[in-house]
């Protein structure tokens, strides 16, 4: 009895010295970012351009043009995610070819975001003629966003019981009907959760960006949606990689990091909220 | 039943008549299944299936589990198309049409023959908006109509006294054996004439079962009722003909207190007494 | 809540009430076919004692299928099990009075061995003791068919007086009557079993509403 008591004991501690180490890093991560970055944030930093070659001034541009391109990727990989999704689940017939596509699509979402960068840069800069712009960075990233998308969405349909679709379709429903009025209503919350989260990874994301429409230095904002644009997460590389004086703008690319640490927590608790709100819909 | 002994009764005395009933029976048909074969992929799971069923009457389909009773009732409906891979063969008569047809809408089909399932399946919206469901999918927009339906529906189902002044909280608020009685109503809005349950009672407690047997009872006078049932004496109580299945085969099928108190084939039988095995 | 069963239970105790009054006109004619030395009369009790029996059949094939379909439990059981006994309890009646109509056949043609007033009186008591022994099963009435349990005594006194008549007046003060006798001894004895018969319906009944058997166990009453 007393070894037994002894091996959870040490199971136990195992799990939570896990549990533990995980916190740690977390808490120094944010600690490292709060302490050294709140000092430059204040209402010109969010809200100016910047200025002398970045070492002054704001990142008014990089804020702008990730919340553009954050729209371009949302309308390209939410309607098309939902959509590839409601066919696989509920379409498709379940076989070998389904398997194989679905198995593509978990893969693609293993692919390196350098390589989805390249791809962009082929595909919507030279070959659709796009340049490098807003467009083309948020195709891209909205590309990149989608396996994440499809799969969140499947989930979410699989979560609706089989019973209301064969409820429907016993009182004469189409399948489309069933799918409109007793399926989606109750995976819309689900899919919207993993669409947001998607999302607020996308919008962390340099790689794709790098060569797609990401400028270096922009001390202006877009006009539209074919110009090149300012993004936070590039401006955060180059203030701590590529500056002529990293030493001298390390507390802007700490107020960087912190304000897209800011917004990308905002996106996922909007994303927890809608799931809340709409369970509890479903519920009552 | 006592009805039933008369009948058999004089038409013993009078061959005449019996010649006549037996014409009048043809008539009364509702259901007829001929030479009736169901495949999943290799697998028979029904094999040379042939059974009338007379209007407004119960027939209850009893059987061991995996006897094929389930799938046999899931085809009045079609609702094995939404699996694939199945295969069928011969047909089911409806009104003397088979439900095979190329050129018979499943859509139609469904409005016709309601299905209730085994374990209730409420939609998440309210009393009201359930009922009204396959109305409005059916492209029924007036509300008055829809909103008299729902009650007569409900009344039907006999749940309407019990829930009149919650008509638009959720369905979900009542208990099993209203949310049964509540899909019952469902399937009753779009006014089907075949009214198909798979073990309706199977996941109810004995006063709610005996609710719901009472309910098809009464709705026997405007329905053809089949009913699938792990309990024999379920089939027994509110079935007027039983049809015992076993490994996919209708092994006999007759007026329910013949199969119960003199069944003609020994493994009907043996199941009944439960010396099965 | 309604039940199906209570449909099915009322049909039976209409058809069990039906055939009731079927015996008790068999009672009632066989003793006005003794009285008038009515041989018609009598052998339309012999025929029609066939109504009863396919009655008898059909009852009990209802009964049986009650029992195989509806699972009846408790109180419900115990009314079917009982409808059961009182089926078969009334079709023995039936029986006897057709033995009283062939004994009535036996006796037509010949005088009287003396006046029957004892004997009417025992068929009256038979008859009301079976009409009360059905009152109290359809209307659950314990104290009627304690009454009817009781006043078995009576039957019994009564037909020994009878027979004691009888034998005593007739056959041993003159041996030739005995031909004449013997079928109205045995008349009497019919009428007495009738009485009994009463007497077991009502014992069923109060099993039936107390669930008490007072079979064999008249203490219990």
């Amino acid at each position: 009895m007393k070894k037994k008591k002894m091996e959870q004991f040490i199971g136990f501690m195992f799990l939570r010295v896990c549990i533990g180490l995980v916190i740690l890093a977390l808490v120094v991560i944010l600690y490292d970012i709060f302490s050294k970055g709140s000092g430059v944030i204040n209402w010109e930093f969010l809200s100016a351009m910047p200025r002398k070659g970045m070492t002054e001034g704001g990142i008014f541009p990089a804020i702008v043009g990730t919340f553009l391109v954050t729209i371009i990727t949302a309308l390209l990989s939410i309607p098309l995610g939902m959509g590839c999704a409601i066919y696989l689940n509920e379409y498709a017939r379940k076989g070998k070819v389904t398997r194989l596509i679905r198995m593509s699509i978990r893969n693609l979402s293993g692919v390196p975001s350098i390589v989805y960068g390249l791809f962009g840069v082929v595909v919507f800069v030279q070959l659709l003629q796009l340049n490098t712009s807003i467009l083309s960075a948020g195709l891209t990233l909205g590309l990149m966003t989608l396996p994440w998308t499809i799969t969140a969405s499947e989930e979410a349909l699989k979560n609706v019981p089989q019973s209301y679709r064969d409820g429907s379709l016993a009182l004469g429903a189409t399948k489309w009907q069933s799918i409109r009025t007793n399926v989606l209503p109750y995976s819309i919350p689900g899919m919207l959760t993993g669409a947001i989260l998607g999302l607020s990874r996308a919008a962390g994301e340099t790689a794709p960006i790098l060569f797609t429409g990401a400028a270096f230095y922009l001390p202006f904002l877009p006009k539209s949606f074919s110009d090149q644009f300012m993004a936070l997460p590039y401006h955060l590389y180059i203030m701590s990689t590529q500056h002529h004086a990293i030493e001298k703008v390390r507390p802007i690319a700490y107020g960087t990091a912190l304000v897209l640490i800011v917004l990308i927590f905002c996106m996922n608790f909007v994303a927890i909220i809608v799931r809340y709100k709409l369970r509890k819909v479903k519920m009552e | 039943m006592n009805t039933m002994i008369k009948e058999k009764k004089s038409n013993q005395k009078n061959v005449e008549q019996e010649v006549i009933s037996a014409e009048l029976e043809e008539n009364n048909m509702k259901v007829r299944v001929e030479n009736f074969n169901f495949y999943y992929d290799t697998t028979q799971a029904l094999k040379d299936i042939n059974l009338e069923i007379k209007a407004n009457s119960v027939v209850g389909i009893i059987g061991p589990s995996g006897c094929g009773k389930s799938t046999f009732l899931r085809c009045f409906n079609r609702m094995n198309d939404t699996i694939s891979s199945i295969r069928y063969e011969g047909k089911i008569r409806i009104d003397e049409k088979n439900i095979f047809d190329d050129n018979l809408d499943v859509v139609d089909l469904r409005r016709n023959v309601g299905m209730v399932f085994q374990k209730s399946n409420p939609f998440p919206k309210s009393i009201f908006e359930n009922i009204a469901y396959g109305l409005k999918i059916n492209g029924i927009k007036d509300k008055n109509f829809i909103a008299q339906k729902v009650e007569e529906s409900l009344k039907n189902a006999a749940l309407w006294d019990e829930i009149k002044d919650r008509l638009h909280k959720s369905a979900f608020a009542l208990s099993g054996g209203q949310q049964q009685r509540l899909c019952i109503a469902r399937a009753l809005a779009i006014e089907p004439e075949v009214l198909l349950l798979d073990e309706p009672a199977s996941a109810l407690d004995p006063i709610a079962t005996a609710k719901i047997e009472e309910l098809i009872h009464e709705l026997k006078k405007k329905y053809t009722i089949l009913i699938v049932t792990h309990n024999m004496q379920q089939a027994a109580r509110v079935s007027d003909y039983t049809a015992f299945f076993m490994l996919g085969e209708l092994i006999e099928c007759d007026e329910t207190n013949k199969i119960f108190t003199n069944p003609s084939k020994k493994i009907t039988e043996d199941y009944v007494t439960g010396r099965f095995g | 809540m309604e039940r199906h069963l209570d449909e099915e239970l009322s049909k039976l105790n209409t058809n069990l009430l039906k055939m009731a009054a079927l015996v008790e006109e068999a009672i009632h004619r066989s003793i006005e076919a003794l009285k008038k030395r009515d041989k018609d009369l009598a052998q339309k009790i012999i025929d029609d004692d066939q109504e009863i029996d396919e009655m008898e059949i059909q009852i009990e094939e209802e009964i049986i299928d009650l029992l195989a379909l509806f699972q009846p439990m408790a109180g419900d059981l115990r009314l079917i099990t009982t409808g059961m006994h009182i089926n078969a309890e009334l079709e023995r009646i039936a029986d006897l009075t057709v033995n009283i109509a062939q004994r009535v056949l036996e006796v037509a043609d010949q005088p009287l061995v003396m006046p029957l007033v004892e004997i009417p009186r025992l068929a009256n008591q038979a008859k009301l003791m079976v009409r009360r022994a059905i009152d109290a099963f359809v209307n659950q009435k314990e104290d009627i068919a304690k009454n009817v349990i009781l006043s078995d005594k009576d039957s019994n006194k009564l037909r020994t007086v009878i027979m004691k008549e009888l034998i005593n007046d007739c056959m041993v003060k003159d041996g030739t009557t005995a031909p004449r006798a013997v079928p109205l001894l045995l008349v009497a004895r019919d009428l007495e079993r009738i009485c009994d018969h009463a007497s077991s319906i009502a014992e069923d009944v109060i099993y039936m509403i107390k669930a008490k058997v007072v079979k064999h166990h008249r203490e219990r009453l």
